[in-house]
């Protein structure tokens, strides 16, 4: 009795994988039986997890779980497979499972106990989960005295008390810079916390009364979970309960597979994505101070059963930067943004974690738990970009079955997450010596991708959270007391080009005012392309950094002069519009904590969403849309799209038709001038790799993929370009 | 399979951009045409000027054909435009033009400054077709990458597994040839 949910695990997994069933269940005896009463029983197990979300969003404080829903609940077997799970951040689909699974594998059942009252915690990657930020709470349910199942509940946290504020830390470059763990831990029990915890938990963080109340909401939305289990098991009985809380499971892993035939074509489909690290002038320790590109293909089977093999072969090492991450975190990423490809519609569950494979090869920056102290507190670094590639194999693979409708060229990077944290000075009316944390997460309205019959969403996706949603100002600026909005609007040539083109991103300028002092970083990718697009569609924009320090923005106010409430470079607002005493831009976009101080402006840009064709393609009435809608500048217009634009005599903009036709067809021309045949580029790149000429972040990209990425670099890199296994040795010391 | 006109014209209307974004969302909202593969062929067969046999559409431009040549049949990539490029199981970028963009300057012919990759980071290739110089891929990628293969679909399962058809085509292995035919067709030149 004592290891009886171990003895339930190893069964579970051992009938799975012999008979190739979830838990050996050949039929779904109940759904056959009566499948309207199953279908019924299911949606109020979903119910119960989407309820629970609901009503918890609404104990929660910090905006980014209360507007913008940054949290979900999960209802799971006594084994730890979910069963099902609210909307939401449902990248947790099998987060929490890991969680269980470890506790139960570890012989938590015999100590210290898995009782009815008890309630647990994680937030480590090595053990389950996505990042230090997201907690899990996690009860036990039982009835007359039977552990019957889990629910769990997830919240994203303002702040988690690691080497600097933040939810997304740049500066930590080990686990002892990462902030509070609860590593699996038991918390509390008899439905109370412990004192201990909660002295830990509150003085851990920056913002412990955030912290609190999102612990009431996670612990309120999963004992709402196992009220209405417990409600279920009564209504239809025990042995119905935990039968069709794995048919269930059952059912998704066959509804997986049946949609991936339906939808896609069997075959091998490859994409590749980057990021830079740019710490060799940012990094404070000494052990980060270098510039990193990494590399971050990945690779789909479309096996001819309709599963999925994700191949990670190729991606980058790990190192001392945050972005490291565990297993959960990269399947948890891999869901959520599954989820909406094939999952859409269905009950998702651990079923669809059983209709893929993934091949994580190791010593790289996604398979590492052998590495105790590595920092993995902001996966979502690497994980966001590496996953538009996942967006951008699927969509071929539609495209070829016919559903020319279904995917899209990846997306934008939900990046440019500003952080950090700001002491008030009392001038706007709150106490003086207040802290209040900067964290804004308009990062969850980035633009969406293209495809071959819409262009991208503007300012409206998420691909953490299906139910994208920026938050109002408003709310911002009552939690983040001190950074005022001065402007939120669409931000020109952000959109990737591309017959169809990719959805805008936006901007807005931050002023810090009525602060005494104030810390600020950012992630973003700025010197490497975000993303690409399909089919000929280019990239959306590289971001940057700006900041304007020493301002005569108070002034300006009281004069009503014009203030700079966005940026373009080729014709900056902050030239025309303001006097500073220093400003900064920066070529990259991730940066560690800077000073600020009252009056300074910080510029925050979202990522637009990548093009789908070729760009010349693209009909001249959208471009005119375009053109009035500001997405584009007129150079653009011009040298992107072949667009020449004519003036009316009211002043409007318009799209001369005759001379930009003429336009494209001279740039059609110039195509064919200026472009060599393959075997001519063929030969340029070899000979570059020969003699050396890269800069270091790429020879040094390159020999860590002869180290942990050896099938990539023998089969793709070497052949490709006839290169002997010696070839690294010529390039001598990467310094 | 016979598709009708109507799934026709619908296909047409959302790859020319003519579909209201009401109707598009229907499209996506409702239930999948599980014609959608031979309308899709039948749209693209309908608009191209060569006879070859689609059997598979890759982008808007490419599609692997079923090629006779004397008693081989092979399944090629073809453009709409009638430009033949290689067999499908060969990467078809080996045999496209190519226009690499490297310096800020060329960057800065698309992008704002400063809005783009830095320079010896990455580098923009466009992909053209040799026949009608329309952009076919562009690859945001470091010097030296190799060029990325996209799709290599199994033509042989999906046809004779999935839809349950033959394939006019002589039978293969799944195989990427990629690496071979640069071997047999650039010599390499030492530095």
């Amino acid at each position: 009795m004592a290891d009886s949910l171990r003895d339930l695990l190893n069964e579970n997994v051992q009938r799975t994988e012999e008979s190739g069933y979830y838990a050996g269940l050949r039929t779904l005896s109940l759904r056959n039986q009566d499948p309207f009463r199953w279908e019924e029983a299911v949606t109020k197990l979903v119910a119960a997890a989407v309820a629970a979300r609901e009503v918890a969003v609404h104990i929660a404080a910090s905006p980014l779980t209360r507007s913008l829903g940054e949290t979900c609940f999960a209802l799971y077997t006594p084994d730890g497979d979910a069963v099902a799970l609210s909307t939401g951040i449902i990248v947790h689909v099998h987060t929490m499972s890991e969680d269980i699974k470890t506790m139960i594998g570890d012989g938590y059942e015999s100590f210290p106990g898995i009782r009815d009252g008890d309630i647990f915690s994680n937030n480590d990657p090595m053990l389950g989960n996505v990042h230090t930020t997201d907690i899990h709470t996690i009860l036990p349910i039982f009835y007359h005295g039977e552990l019957v199942g889990w629910s769990g509940g997830v919240t994203h946290q303002v702040d988690i008390g690691g080497i600097t504020p933040g939810h997304d830390i740049v500066a930590a470059t080990s686990r002892y810079e990462d902030g509070l763990y609860m590593t699996n831990e038991k918390i509390g029990e008899q439905d109370r916390l412990y004192p201990h915890y909660l002295l830990r938990s509150r003085q851990g963080v920056r913002t412990p009364l955030y912290y609190d109340l999102d612990e009431k909401a996670r612990i309120s939305g999963s004992e709402m979970i196992k009220r209405n289990v417990i409600a279920f098991i009564e209504e239809y009985g025990l042995d119905f309960y935990h039968q069709i809380s794995r048919e269930v499971i059952e059912f998704s892993r066959r509804n997986f597979l049946a949609r991936s035939r339906e939808r896609l074509v069997p075959g091998r489909f490859r994409a590749v994505s980057f990021a830079d690290t740019p710490f060799a002038k940012e990094a404070w320790q000494p052990q980060a101070k270098r510039d990193i590109l990494h590399h971050l293909p990945i690779e789909v089977n479309v096996r001819p059963d309709g599963s999925l093999k994700v191949d990670y072969e190729g991606n980058s090492g790990y190192g001392a930067f945050a972005w490291n991450t565990a297993l959960s975190s990269v399947l948890g990423a891999l869901w959520v943004v599954l989820t909406q490809m094939l999952g859409y519609g269905e009950v998702v569950n651990e079923g669809f974690n059983l209709g893929l494979e993934t091949y994580r090869p190791k010593g790289t920056w996604l398979n590492n738990n052998e590495v105790y102290d590595l920092s993995r507190q902001t996966p979502w670094f690497l994980t966001i970009p590496i996953y538009t590639g996942l967006y951008r194999n699927l969509q071929r693979s539609f495209f070829g079955r016919g559903y020319i409708e279904e995917g899209t060229a990846g997306y934008g990077l939900s990046a440019d997450a500003t952080q950090g944290g700001m002491v008030l000075s009392g001038l706007t009316g709150e106490p003086q010596q207040m802290y209040a944390p900067i964290t804004t997460f308009e990062i969850s309205s980035v633009g969406f991708g293209a495809n071959p019959v819409r262009d991208g969403l503007d300012h409206g996706y998420a691909m953490f959270n299906p139910e994208a949603d920026m938050g109002d100002v408003e709310d911002w600026e009552r939690l983040q007391v001190g950074l005022r909005y001065l402007s939120r609007r669409l931000k020109p040539d952000t959109a990737g080009y591309g017959r169809r083109r990719g959805g805008s991103g936006f901007e807005t300028m931050g002023l810090l005012y009525g602060v005494q002092s104030a810390t600020v970083f950012s992630v973003n990718m700025g010197q490497v392309f975000p993303n690409a697009g399909n089919a000929g569609g280019y990239p959306a924009y590289s971001a940057y950094t700006l900041h304007a320090h020493g301002t005569d923005i108070v002034e300006r106010f009281a004069k009503q002069q014009e203030y700079p409430r966005g940026d373009h470079p080729d014709h900056p607002e902050i030239d025309d519009h303001l006097v500073a005493s220093q400003i900064d831009r920066l070529p990259y976009a991730t940066y560690y904590p800077r000073s600020f101080a009252d009056g300074d402006l910080v510029y925050m840009k979202y990522t637009g969403g990548s093009g789908y064709g070729d760009p010349l393609e693209r009909s001249l009435a959208a471009c005119e849309k375009d053109l009035q809608e500001g997405i584009y500048t007129l150079r653009v217009m011009s040298d992107v799209y072949g667009i020449v634009v004519s003036c009316d005599q009211l002043g409007n903009n318009y799209v001369d038709i005759e001379a930009s036709q003429q336009l494209r067809h001279e740039m059609r021309q110039r195509r064919q001038s200026r472009s060599v045949p393959f075997a001519e580029f063929y030969q340029f790149e070899r000979e570059r790799l020969q003699s050396g000429e890269l800069i270091g972040p790429v020879r040094e990209m390159y020999r860590d993929l002869s180290q942990v990425g050896k099938r990539f670099w023998e089969t793709s890199f070497l052949a490709t370009w006839q290169l002997p296994q010696e070839f690294m040795l010529s390039w001598g010391d990467p310094s | 399979m016979e598709v009708t006109k109507e799934q026709i014209k619908r296909m047409g209307s959302m790859l020319d951009g003519c579909m209201s974004s009401k109707e598009l969302f229907q499209v996506i909202a409702d239930e999948k045409d599980p014609h959608a593969f031979d309308v899709l062929i039948t749209y693209v067969q309908g608009k191209v000027a060569w006879t070859e046999p689609i059997l598979l559409p890759l982008t808007d431009h490419l599609m692997i054909v079923a090629k006779e040549t004397g008693k081989q049949r092979q399944a090629i990539v073809k453009c709409t435009c009638g430009h033949e490029f290689t067999e499908y199981r060969v990467n078809w970028k080996v045999q496209a033009n190519v226009y690499v963009r490297r310096s800020e300057e060329s960057f800065q012919e698309l992008y704002p400054q400063g809005m783009h990759a830095t320079e010896g980071w990455h580098e923009i290739r466009e992909y053209y077709c040799p026949g009608c110089f329309a952009l076919l891929d562009v690859e945001a990628v470091p010097p030296g990458y190799p060029p990325v293969f996209d799709a290599l679909p199994d033509l042989q399962t999906f046809y004779r597994d999935w839809l349950m058809r033959s394939l006019p085509v002589d039978p293969h292995e799944f195989e990427d040839f990629t690496t071979q035919y640069i071997a047999d067709n650039f010599a390499q030149r030492e530095v």
